[in-house]
């Protein structure tokens, strides 16, 4: 077996499930190419979730029942009784709950983990994580509406679907952003919440999802960019009298929120438009030499290593002009790169690496995959909980603290009790990293006191901490 | 030499069954059935250490620095038999010894002749001849055999139910609350392992310092502090406990680990003796909890082979062949030496202690004592399978 066939399942891949190595041997890198374009690699079963809207009403008639109970307080009779309430509020968690599950478990049991390892690179990149009441129930809706079915297309519709998806405008302040000489304004000049321009989405999509924040923009940019996506937002009941025909929950855009005028972005001016003036300015920032360059650079880092060679980064750039930021081929050009297949794993997996391959590596099944929540959480890497917009960190100065190895080294032990029902310790090695385990690590597991502690070392070694 | 070989080849049929003597009392024994717990020390325990033969005319010249002084002095052995002594850490089971509680089987093996660790364990768990793939243990199916099927339940004191346990008979486990830290000797392994891994090696060294620190300094050399291994008497209470409770199970599985002294193991103190009196204060736990039920107790104490005669180069020992093994409990009538004591003079592949006996005949007179089985039934029905 080559080592080619451990790099395709480990470094591409979400790590060897038993068989794997075996079974991809015979062409690793067709077996990645296979995976790309596919879009039932990317889809996850979700039968029993939420669509973003649904989310949003759960979300809704919590609120509602805790800001009527708010008011009612100091009466003596409840206007929302505490199991009501009680019950609102676990639909919303149940909403979150539920989402975790699905995505660990699919990560855990696909045959097409490259599909995945792919999907949630661009997830990180477009980071919509849980932050407060009001992000919690959507960050999986998100991902499963906005970023999944356009991660083989090309980068300007994902870059719209995702920074116009209802998660996204409440979890960067879009839905409240209101033009300071938009018709609602006008008509609210006055009150006491004269609502105003916020400026945070505009700001994170050239920062962080598209130019980079050496990108060559301006604080200027910045706002004119903010007042063209004004209008932009979440159709909630609020709403209701501005936009009659909306769908509770989902995007809209409302003309009387959008400030009117033309805009200037880049030193490009944008004429009136309503919706599609900011469309149009996305459009422009997605073929921003700058934007290749940088997606260029975070895909090698995420896939080869913390500091990638700068061929295989003008390589990436090339295609990614070339095709007109075409996805597919720049997922193909990385495989394609000798730069991604040297054989030394350098890059340290993430706790979510390291847990998921695990649990692949076990062989687990769906059913067995629920507990993991609490895992991730105690590793540090809760799905959809990155502490910015900026996603989690990619590099290995990240994760390799002191402690958080000890976290690892006593979860391995927890994880070993589990698999060492299955497995011997050397055959575990051995189907989870082929020719990839080395003497050294072999020895130190044969020679262990008790089948537990064998693969305990074999979870820690340094082949199986990198990929 | 011939003799003996000849009695391992042939396996529990060529065994003297009057060996471990056999015991008839039981007869009469008493409707519900007594408790039996199996004690396995993983790792290998140092036969030599924990029983010392401080009689054999090469056991000086053979154990160098290790070697322990014959009773007497302030770091002499508890007496046992003539020429056979106890760890000075072992205060309670020379308590047993001396109320004829105890007995001890040295030169003990299970038929497992290679030195690896986990197959070892396996074998001693199967109680088969040679390892199958059916994967069930001997006391599963020793629990089969009791007559009233609602007694046929044995509990795991872990996270998971070990191999001896596994099989028909109903079985549950018991695990503390709080998973138990990794335990030093895992991280010394990895410290040995991230050698040449500078980003792996400094964080691990990194981490272990900082628990040091944490753990007030008061970790002996040879031991990282974290999660130390001697917290077998917390185990050993709850077992008493769910053994001692209104129908509860009548066998209990509890795995002590740590034993693997291939560095600095110490003789009357140090490491080794650290371990031993974990396993001391875990025995006397096991007696005080289970109260009167501790009358109709038989305990068997094993581990998967015994280590090295002679001591390495870094003051341990290294996977050796014949170990001891102990029987103990109210149930059993003890105070006695059971099997044959091969003698130090001539090594197995000039190594080991000769693994003159085997180690599932006391087994089979643990189940007896605490079952009231038929020993015979035991042996042909459990360890032939």
């Amino acid at each position: 077996m080559s080592l080619n066939a451990v790099i395709a399942a480990n470094r591409f891949g979400l790590g060897a499930r038993p068989g794997d190595l075996k079974k991809l041997a015979l062409d690793p890198k067709a077996w990645l190419l296979s995976q790309v374009g596919q879009s039932q690699a990317t889809n996850i079963r979700s039968d029993n979730l939420l669509t973003s809207a649904q989310a949003f009403e759960a979300l809704q008639d919590y609120q509602q029942a805790r800001a009527a109970q708010q008011r009612a307080a100091a009466s003596p009779s409840p206007a929302v009784s505490f199991d009501e309430r009680v019950r609102l509020a676990d639909l919303v968690n149940q909403t979150t709950g539920r989402e975790i599950e699905a995505r660990i478990q699919h990560a855990v049991t696909t045959t097409a983990p490259f599909a995945e390892r792919w999907v949630q690179f661009w997830s990180n990149h477009f980071t919509m994580a849980a932050r407060n009441l009001q992000t919690t129930p959507f960050p999986g809706s998100f991902e499963r509406e906005a970023i999944r079915p356009y991660v083989w297309g090309r980068f300007e519709d994902l870059l719209v679907k995702a920074d116009t998806h209802v998660g996204m405008l409440i979890y960067l302040d879009q839905a409240q952003s209101i033009g300071p000489n938009s018709q609602a304004a006008q008509n609210q000049q006055g009150r006491r919440r004269a609502a105003g321009l916020n400026e945070n989405l505009a700001r994170e999509i050239l920062e962080l999802h598209t130019l980079g924040a050496d990108g060559g923009y301006s604080q200027a940019d910045v706002t004119e960019f903010a007042r063209a996506l004004t209008g932009w937002t979440v159709a909630g009941p609020r709403l209701r009298r501005l936009a009659q025909d909306a769908k509770i929950g989902t995007t809209i855009f409302v003309p009387a929120l959008h400030e009117p005028g033309a805009r200037v972005v880049l030193g490009k001016s944008f004429p009136p438009a309503g919706e599609n003036q900011a469309l149009a300015i996305l459009s422009h920032l997605a073929r921003q030499p700058s934007v290749a360059k940088r997606i260029a650079a975070k895909v090698a880092q995420h896939f080869v290593a913390d500091d990638p060679p700068a061929a295989l980064v003008a390589r990436l750039e090339a295609s990614f002009r070339q095709s007109g930021g075409d996805l597919a081929a720049l997922a193909k050009t990385l495989i394609q790169s000798p730069e991604a297949w040297v054989p030394e794993a350098s890059k340290f997996k993430t706790p979510n690496d390291f847990l998921i391959s695990t649990m692949r590596a076990s062989g687990a099944n769906a059913a067995s995959t629920q507990a993991l929540r609490a895992t991730f959480e105690q590793l540090g890497q809760t799905p959809w909980r990155a502490p910015s917009p900026k996603g989690w960190p990619d590099v290995a100065s990240e994760w390799a603290a002191p402690d958080a190895i000890l976290k690892r080294i006593d979860w391995a032990n927890l994880a070993a009790d589990v698999i060492g029902e299955s497995f011997q310790p050397i055959a575990f090695a051995e189907s989870a990293l082929g020719p990839a385990l080395t003497d050294k690590t072999r020895t130190a597991i044969s020679r262990a006191q008790t089948a537990r502690q064998g693969i305990v070392l074999a979870l820690m070694s340094p082949e199986f901490q990198r990929r | 030499m011939t003799n003996r070989r000849t009695l391992l080849t042939a396996g529990l049929s060529g065994l003297s069954l009057a060996m471990l003597g056999g015991n008839a009392s039981f007869a009469n024994a008493p409707q519900a059935p007594g408790k039996f717990v199996f004690i396995i020390l993983r790792g290998a325990m140092d036969g030599l250490t924990a029983v010392v033969p401080y009689g054999d005319p090469a056991y000086r010249a053979l154990r160098g620095a290790i070697a322990l002084d014959a009773p007497g002095g302030a770091a002499g052995v508890l007496p046992l038999v003539e020429g056979f002594g106890l760890h000075p850490a072992l205060k309670e089971m020379h308590g047993l010894w001396q109320k004829g509680q105890m007995s001890f089987l040295h030169a003990a093996a299970s038929p497992y002749r290679e030195r690896s660790h986990f197959d070892a364990q396996d074998m001693l768990e199967a109680g088969t001849p040679q390892l199958t793939s059916a994967r069930s243990g001997w006391m599963n199916r020793a629990l089969a055999m009791l007559p009233n099927a609602a007694n046929q339940e044995g509990v795991a004191i872990g996270r998971t139910i070990p191999l001896v346990l596994r099989g028909p008979a109903k079985t549950t486990s018991w695990a503390p609350p709080l998973a138990p830290e990794s335990d030093g000797d895992t991280l010394a392994r990895l410290s040995d392992l991230y050698a040449g891994d500078a980003m792996l090696s400094n964080a691990l060294a990194m981490a272990i310092e900082t628990d040091r620190i944490a753990d007030g300094g008061t970790m002996t050399s040879g031991d990282t502090g974290r999660g130390r291994q001697g917290a077998y008497a917390p185990l050993a209470s709850a077992a008493a406990r769910i053994l001692a409770a209104p129908s509860g199970p009548a066998g209990a599985v509890l795995s002590f680990e740590g034993w693997d002294t291939h560095a600095n193991q110490g003789g009357a103190q140090g490491q080794l003796a650290n371990r031993l009196e974990a396993l001391d204060v875990a025995i006397k736990a096991l007696r005080e909890g289970l109260g009167p039920v501790w009358a109709n107790t038989s305990v068997v104490i094993a581990t998967e082979f015994g280590r090295t005669v002679r001591v390495n180069g870094t003051g341990g020992t290294d996977h050796g062949t014949g170990g001891v093994s102990f029987l103990l409990g109210g149930a059993v009538k003890g105070g006695r030496m059971l099997g044959d004591w091969p003698s130090l003079s001539r090594l197995y592949e000039d190594r080991d202690l000769v693994p003159a006996n085997d180690v599932r005949q006391l087994f089979a007179q643990g189940l007896t004592n605490a079952w009231g089985l038929d020993r015979q039934a035991v042996l042909s029905r459990v360890f032939s399978a």
